[in-house]
């Protein structure tokens, strides 16, 4: 058994005269890996979350989890190992408060209540929320509701956590709170994360970035070989961050860099690089 | 928008009436509507009186709140009073006022039955002043549980419940930015005849619903995701728990009951 979710050969459309939102995609990630999935608007990507928890079934080709193929029947077991945020961070609030909220998902479990408890203060403490363990949802930030969100799928230990555009919807202060939690919770867990973006700013943590495009898998490779195709990211509407930007301006000037700087810490150390050896 | 925004008039508190488990809460308010009906003497009712005023007291509950929620009933109170005394005649003559005649019995008639619904009210406002909606929530499915075997979809309506509990104070915060939108727009909604009021309500009410539907489809969604498939086998962290004090109160309320159907006549 392969210890993966795979895409073999999927499309799938929404109604059967329409255009498929996906075709032929085939691609994989491993257990324990960070992959971005990054395309511009209507590019297929939240379809791939869908279909990774269950929520849509392939038209064509087959959807697995860790060897099973997610059908009708076999549903409710890949809820179990494949949990998902959205990107409302409202409309995925189940509970009356933050307690009630992250034990939504074992409750549907019949996990026993003594457990729920254990859990629910476990997961509060990933995500450093400790102190709002009874906080109603109209008392938090988009932020922290985003983190509520994130302990409710941990509470579940699931192999794969997918985060449809959870970032979207934040203030750029919220996005960073999002950011670091997906990072803390990625180094402490041998859980797989999928984050699901149109913003390329948010792919440079990933081990690995899956562009896609027009329901296509465009490109796939580290984060520093995409932003190595800087140009032909703009053309399918995708933004290009600023260091990247500038990376390729000062290439034209012909200034050669050691490595494709990420963000403005890799962009200041190789200036220091070129400055030291000029 | 207000933090400590409070859904219904529940007042936060840690008196003994608070603490107490929602479900004896609800079955003692259960019986005493209906050992109201059997007092028939004074000391029954001055028992149950001190009782209901009592529990008032015991929730610390600032007294105008409990006024409040009586308000809308004052008026029935005293109609029903009214009522007695103008329409019914029966007993003697107690006096006459300006040849207008008070009957004795009609007076007594009249009293007891205000009293009977100023201790009804009374006492059932207790239950939504000291506990939460969540709670209720929560012994209403323990009470209705039951129910099940006949088919009533009683883990359905605990969680539509729930639901509406969660989501009040979002779509009120979200009315309170579309009015503010629609207001900037030009849209009055405080000047103008009633007819032109109701019309300004419309532009509201309707992003409003589009938006809610779409937050249910969402919601249903994100349930969906997160395993849920039915109140079948499926497990709760809120807890009931019925503790020595709900015993005690039990207990009391049923001495209560037996002096109120002892004194009767």
């Amino acid at each position: 058994m392969k210890d993966r979710i795979e895409f073999e050969g999927v499309t799938f459309r929404y109604q059967e005269d329409a255009p498929p939102v996906l075709k032929d995609v085939d691609f994989f990630i491993e257990k324990g890996e960070w992959v971005a999935i990054i395309g511009h608007n209507g590019s297929g990507k939240s379809t791939i979350a869908k279909l990774m928890n269950g929520l849509l079934f392939a038209e064509n080709g087959e959807v697995s989890v860790d060897g099973m193929s997610v059908n009708p029947d076999s549903v409710w077991e890949i809820r179990k190992k494949v949990g998902m945020v959205f990107q409302n961070p409202d409309n995925q609030f189940v509970g009356t408060t933050v307690r009630d909220d992250i034990a939504f998902g074992m409750e549907n479990q019949g996990v026993p209540r003594e457990e729920m408890v254990e859990k629910v203060a476990g997961s509060l403490r990933d995500v450093q929320m400790e102190t709002y363990e009874n906080h109603e949802p109209h008392r938090l930030s988009g932020g922290q509701k985003q983190r509520v969100a994130i302990a409710g799928v941990l509470a579940i230990a699931p192999d794969y956590m997918l985060l449809d555009e959870a970032t979207a919807m934040l203030d750029p202060k919220g996005r960073q709170e999002i950011l670091k939690t997906v990072r803390d919770v990625q180094e402490k867990s041998n859980m797989s994360l999928v984050t699901i973006t149109h913003d390329l700013r948010e792919i440079v943590a990933a081990d690995r970035v899956i562009v896609m495009n027009k329901g296509e898998v465009w490109f796939e490779g580290t984060p520093r070989e995409v932003f190595a195709h800087k140009d032909s990211l703009s053309s399918i509407g995708l933004d290009v961050p600023f260091v990247a930007k500038l990376t390729e301006e000062m290439k034209q000037y012909g200034v050669s860099f050691r490595k494709e700087p990420l963000n403005h810490e890799e962009m200041v150390e190789e200036l220091w690089n070129l400055h030291s050896t000029k | 928008m207000n933090n400590s925004m409070i859904i219904g008039q529940y007042v936060p508190g840690t008196s003994l009436i608070h603490r107490l488990d929602p479900r004896t809460k609800i079955l003692v308010i259960f019986f005493f509507v209906i050992i109201v009906f059997f007092a028939n003497s004074v000391w029954s009712y001055s028992i149950l009186t001190a009782f209901a005023i009592g529990t008032a007291l015991a929730t610390r509950v600032p007294l105008s709140f409990i006024v409040k929620g009586l308000k809308p009933v004052w008026f029935l109170i005293v109609f029903t009073f009214l009522l007695h005394l103008f329409v019914s005649r029966q007993g003697d003559i107690l006096f006459s006022v300006l040849g207008f005649p008070f009957y004795e019995e009609s007076l007594i008639q009249g009293g007891t039955l205000s009293l009977r619904f100023f201790l009804l009210i009374l006492f059932t406002s207790l239950l939504t002043l000291t506990t939460s909606p969540i709670e209720i929530t929560d012994a209403i499915e323990y009470l209705l549980h039951p129910l099940k075997k006949l088919r009533f979809p009683v883990h359905e309506l605990a969680l539509m419940m729930s639901i509406s509990l969660r989501f009040i104070p979002t779509l009120m915060q979200e009315a309170e930015k579309i009015s503010k939108a629609q207001a900037s727009r030009g849209v009055d909604f405080r000047t103008g005849s009633l007819k032109d009021r109701m019309s300004a309500v419309i532009p509201l009410l309707i992003p409003l619903f589009v938006s809610a539907f779409k937050r249910a489809e969402e919601l249903a969604m994100a349930m969906e995701a997160r395993g849920y498939q039915g109140g079948e086998g499926r497990t709760k962290i809120r807890a009931l728990l019925f503790r020595k004090k709900d015993y005690i109160v039990f207990f009391f309320f049923c001495l209560v009951m037996a002096a109120t159907i002892g004194t009767r006549v």
